[in-house]
């Protein structure tokens, strides 16, 4: 009788336990939903707007569900796309090629510096490093980019900033450190030159690293509007993330003329327009994060990003 | 380092000679060629840094002179303290300080509780098939430019047709003009920054919870803690260290605004400076809208120079605190 009950007991027990277990991870999966769609929710306001109706936005509101659906605004842009396509060469080129000049420049000097036996390799650590200690910031940079190199409204100038830096050359030459010595060495016992060593056997063995820089170093060109702000005024040359800025401060000066009476707004792009530029923009490099996210994580747990 | 042994000749060097003599008198044959291959090798990006990183250090000097154009750096007239002694007596450069000081301390210390939060309900989920999920979605705004972030919070903001005042309206409350009103940016910018970084932090504090040993939890366990007190006794000790050196390097670089928040998301309106001008974006307007090349440098030498002895300083308490066999601190 009495081992009856407390069979009894213990069986109650254990399903509360099961039942406190179950509704813990159940509050545990719904927080990280609840994050999760915080993160998510306002770019699909973004998308849900631009596939609105104008005169919808205007008098519903932005909402997560279009109150009017409508392709309009991507009408609008396709009718036109001179712009946006123009935009869309300047960001993939200077992306393209900014990326693969950096991950050269960077991966060569982070390989020497992992070489144990470099003669300088102490002395030209630090001068990498102490780029990262004291930052000489905007100012002296744009004196030098506009007074003396003239560089503004070049490629050049959207290319420049990202050749080096710092913290992810000392990623990257961690991560040359760790190769397996012995695999340097019989390649130099067979003759190889440094340079060959270099190209077929230390590049191939850091592709997971090079992976990682290489999408933080895209994605800093593609995201990159500040770079224009200071430098390039020549429209030819504006990059995607800067005309979406242009776009919004010009009709925000628009609507600021139109309100005290001087103008009639006709030129200015419509809202909707605006967001299904956002959302062209964003799009590649959203698909470009899914696609490549293991390494990011990879990245983020190296202490790549901070 | 044993290539570099067997490959050497035996060289008549004595040993009280310096480190330096005797590695340049090591230099020779194929020694000499290999370290000059790595030398131009790494040499592409050493003059990237020299032309981009260390000569405009000498435009520090702007920030001492009455820089005019077509003078040049050298050419115009030196001021001594002037900028500096003009720059704090104005009170936008104090109330910039005081901005960027004020909002990167809400950021950090808001910013860390939530990060830890997050990995913790990431770490005690992790096997689940779901967690890559969360995880795609946390990163996810990170890689959004703050652009496109200023045209969503637009989105949420707008007085007429915006998010929030649609639902303040349904509530029954006043709408808001909030571009308008800079009492409430201090809160809208945390909000925008934990969106944007908390994804990352928690990632980083994940990886520290994910390297405690097991059979810590199956002690604990075994003793009978609850998922609390297993958080409290072990994950939360064990990550520590991991934090504080987190929050320690944050604090160094306490000087620098993310400009792209506070330019892009207040889309520069001038009411909100209030609140929302910092150094960064103080710089930017003295150097491209109102043009005083002088004023911006000094406020550029400033800011670095701050910079500079935080970064030193917390460093030196990273250090202090740091266990020897995981070293955190920067240098």
């Amino acid at each position: 009788m009495s081992t009856h009950t407390e069979r009894l007991r213990e069986q109650k027990r254990q399903d509360t336990d099961r039942l406190m277990n179950w509704l813990s991870r159940f509050s545990v999966h719904f927080t990280l939903l609840c994050f999760g769609l915080f993160c998510l929710v306002p770019l699909l306001l973004i998308i849900s707007a631009s596939f609105t109706d104008e005169i919808a936005l205007t008098r519903d509101g932005y909402r997560l569900i279009p109150s009017e659906f409508s392709t309009e605004a991507y009408d609008l842009i396709f009718r036109n796309p001179t712009v946006i396509v123009r935009a869309y060469a300047v960001t993939l080129l200077t992306t393209t090629v900014g990326t693969l000049i950096a991950l050269t420049f960077m991966s060569m000097l982070a390989y020497v510096l992992s070489r144990p036996d470099f003669v300088l390799r102490k002395p030209l650590s630090f001068f990498v490093f102490f780029t990262m200690l004291f930052n000489g910031g905007v100012v002296p940079y744009y004196i030098l980019m506009t007074q003396y190199l003239h560089v503004q409204d070049t490629f050049f100038a959207l290319m420049l900033p990202y050749f080096v830096v710092a913290f992810y050359v000392l990623i990257l030459r961690t991560y040359f450190a760790a190769l397996p010595s012995e695999l340097i060495d019989a390649a130099r016992v067979d003759g190889a030159g440094e340079l060959r060593i270099f190209v077929s056997i230390a590049l191939p063995l850091a592709k997971p690293a090079l992976a990682t820089i290489g999408l933080f170093t895209a994605l800093n060109y593609w995201n990159d509007w500040t770079t224009s702000l200071y430098f390039i005024r020549d429209p030819h040359l504006y990059p995607l993330q800067y005309l979406l800025y242009i776009i919004q401060s010009n009709s925000q000066a628009m609507q600021l003329q139109s309100a005290v009476g001087n103008i009639t707004v006709g030129e200015v792009p419509t809202q909707t327009a605006r967001m299904a530029m956002a959302v062209l923009a964003t799009g590649p490099a959203a698909l470009f994060f899914l696609f490549f996210q293991r390494y990011l994580i990879r990245g983020v747990t190296l202490g790549a990003f901070k | 380092m044993d290539t570099f042994r067997n490959n050497e000749v035996q060289l008549p060097i004595s040993p009280h000679q310096s480190v330096w003599v005797r590695r340049w008198a090591s230099l020779k044959g194929h020694v000499f060629r290999r370290n000059l291959t790595w030398f131009l090798m790494a040499l592409p990006a050493l003059l990237w840094l020299l032309i981009f990183k260390y000569l405009p250090l000498i435009g520090v000097w702007i920030g001492f002179t009455d820089y005019k154009v077509r003078r040049g750096v050298f050419g115009s007239d030196f001021v001594g303290l002037d900028n500096f002694r003009f720059l704090f007596a104005t009170d936008t450069a104090v109330r910039a300080t005081v901005n960027t000081v004020v909002l990167n301390l809400l950021f950090i210390s808001v910013g860390v509780i939530f990060a830890m939060l997050v990995a913790w309900l990431l770490f005690e989920v992790y096997t689940s098939q779901l967690t890559k999920y969360y995880q795609t979605l946390l990163l996810l705004p990170r890689f959004i430019s703050w652009v496109v972030v200023s045209y969503f919070v637009y989105a949420l903001l707008a007085t007429e047709n915006g998010v929030i005042n649609a639902i303040l309206r349904s509530l029954g409350l006043q709408p808001v003009s909030w571009y308008n009103s800079p009492e409430y940016w201090r809160i809208i910018l945390l909000l925008v920054s934990l969106w944007s970084g908390v994804g990352i932090s928690s990632l980083i504090y994940l990886s520290g919870m994910l390297a405690i040993d097991p059979q810590l939890f199956e002690a604990a366990k075994i003793d009978g803690a609850s998922k609390w007190q297993q958080f409290k006794y072990v994950t939360f000790p064990m990550v520590l260290p991991l934090v504080v050196i987190n929050v320690l390097l944050a604090m160094a670089y306490i000087m620098n605004a993310d400009f792209g928040l506070f330019f892009q998301v207040t889309r520069n309106q001038q009411l909100l400076y209030p609140v929302t001008d910092v150094l960064d974006t103080y710089i930017y307007r003295s150097l491209i809208v109102t043009k005083n090349i002088s004023m911006a440098a000094a406020a550029q030498f400033y800011q670095s120079f701050v910079g500079f002895v935080l970064v030193i300083l917390f460093n030196w308490i990273v250090r202090r605190i740091e266990r020897p066999d995981e070293p955190l601190s920067l240098f």
